[in-house]
């Protein structure tokens, strides 16, 4: 009884996995295609690119690839992320259009925006 | 020392001055950054910078210090927790600061650290600093640097260092006729801007010296520098200048900063500037093209471009004394 209960349970399971699967690759290798525009790397102390456009509801992902932390703040305190250490990622989603100024905190001289549009 | 062919075009003295005035040539204060990075005595008397080799013509000022009544020692930037390929144990150049420190021939009285002890403000990182620094046996006062308050506004640093300060971290002590203040430039950074002292600081700054007699010697310390050293790289404080407008009647200022991770120094009248050597990693002279990170030397060369910076005041004598000294 058991054992007919989970050949059937996985008989069903197993091709909604599957075509789970299939369903998501193609979409999850879209937006890996499209990150590079939705990402800023922190380099030698500056934001690249300075200024970033991206449409409404894009989540832009800044990346550390200095030696020495940063963090990533608002000029009007909408968001802000931990220090990042080299290498951590942080992630913030822009909902409505506009432009959002921001800069790193420890090292303040560093700035930038999100325009959204 | 044993690189000082690369800095020194002109072993055999004093650095040139304008005699006119108090300050030095641009000339002459870049020849001293240059003999501070392989161990340099620098001493401002009567508006005169001089500036000898270690182990040349510093026999009678060696004399003096040892009638020094007041002897200390600036260490700063540990940056422990820092593992890139600039310096990949800076607990090992940490412990060679205590090393020379200890083996100072005038034991200083207590130590000045000026601030980023951490490199991610991690308590296990001041721990291991505490522990490092226990082997001086020496009072330690801190203040913070922006990586010892990189999550918290500088919570923890407070609970670790800072219990008997005001605001934010800021405090004042005297010591044997010196009179020491300990500020914080590393908080509530505005988006452009540089280093920042804020009002309530400057406020409780105006009241504290504005009784104190202007013979009293002044050591200001603090992280970021109190002076314009290069501000396209923030290497300054916005409102220093009215820090520093405060101290104006005191005959002998000397204002001791970090960050930079190398030695500078600037005499303004009665005010001596000075940057002290990290004890993790250099980084470039300013506007230098590979921008402000961690430079990587050839690690035979690395202990030579970190050290601590040994001060001597003498009552009497017009300013404090200045030693750099690397670890090598």
């Amino acid at each position: 009884m058991k054992r007919r209960l989970f050949v059937s349970t996985l008989a069903v399971v197993l091709p909604l996995a599957l075509s789970a699967v299939l369903l998501l690759y193609p979409a999850r290798a879209r937006s890996e295609g499209k990150s590079s525009a939705t990402e800023v790397q922190i380099d030698n102390f500056s934001f690249g690119p300075e200024t970033l456009t991206v449409p409404a509801n894009s989540t832009v992902t800044w990346v550390n690839k200095d030696d020495v932390p940063h963090v990533i703040a608002s000029n009007d305190g909408l968001f802000k992320s931990k220090a990042l250490d080299t290498d951590d990622k942080y992630s913030f989603t822009f909902i409505k259009a506009g432009t959002y100024p921001y800069y790193c905190s420890v090292h303040p001289k560093m700035v930038g925006k999100i325009v959204v549009q | 020392m044993t690189k000082k062919e690369l800095f020194d075009p002109n072993p055999s003295g004093l650095i040139e001055h304008d005699h006119n005035k108090d300050g030095i040539d641009r000339r002459g204060f870049l020849k001293c950054m240059a003999w501070a990075g392989t161990g340099a005595l620098c001493v401002m008397g009567g508006g005169v910078l001089k500036s000898y080799a270690l182990g040349s013509k510093m026999g009678s000022e060696m004399k003096a210090h040892k009638m020094g009544q007041l002897s200390f020692v600036q260490i700063s930037d540990s940056h422990m927790g820092f593992n890139k390929p600039a310096n990949p144990d800076v607990i090992a150049t940490l412990k060679a600061a205590v090393d020379k420190i200890n083996a100072l021939p005038e034991q200083p009285e207590f130590l000045l650290h000026t601030g980023d002890i951490s490199h991610l403000s991690k308590p296990s990182e001041f721990d291991n600093v505490d522990q490092i620094l226990k082997a001086t046996n020496k009072e330690i006062f801190f203040v913070p640097g922006e990586h010892d308050v990189l999550n918290d506004d500088g919570a923890m640093f407070r609970e670790r260092y800072g219990k008997n300060s005001k605001g934010q971290g800021w405090y004042s002590f005297d010591k044997n006729g010196v009179h020491f203040i300990g500020l914080v430039n590393v908080m509530n950074l505005k988006a452009g801007g540089l280093g920042t002292l804020g009002n309530e600081q400057l406020e409780w700054l105006e009241g504290d010296v504005k009784h104190m007699k202007p013979s009293m010697p002044i050591v200001v310390f603090a992280h970021i520098p109190l002076w314009s050293v290069y501000p396209q790289w923030g290497w300054g404080t916005n409102d220093s200048a009215q820090a520093l407008s405060y101290l104006k009647k005191f005959g002998s200022v000397t204002v001791l900063n970090g960050h930079i991770h190398q030695t500078m120094q600037k005499v303004e009248g009665n005010v001596t500037f000075h940057t002290a050597f990290s004890t993790a990693f250099p980084q470039p002279a300013p506007g230098a093209p590979e921008g402000p990170g961690p430079m990587k030397v050839p690690a035979e060369h690395l202990r030579s471009v970190l050290g601590i910076t040994d001060v001597n005041y003498v009552q009497g004598r017009h300013a404090l004394g200045l030693v750099d000294s690397s670890l090598v």
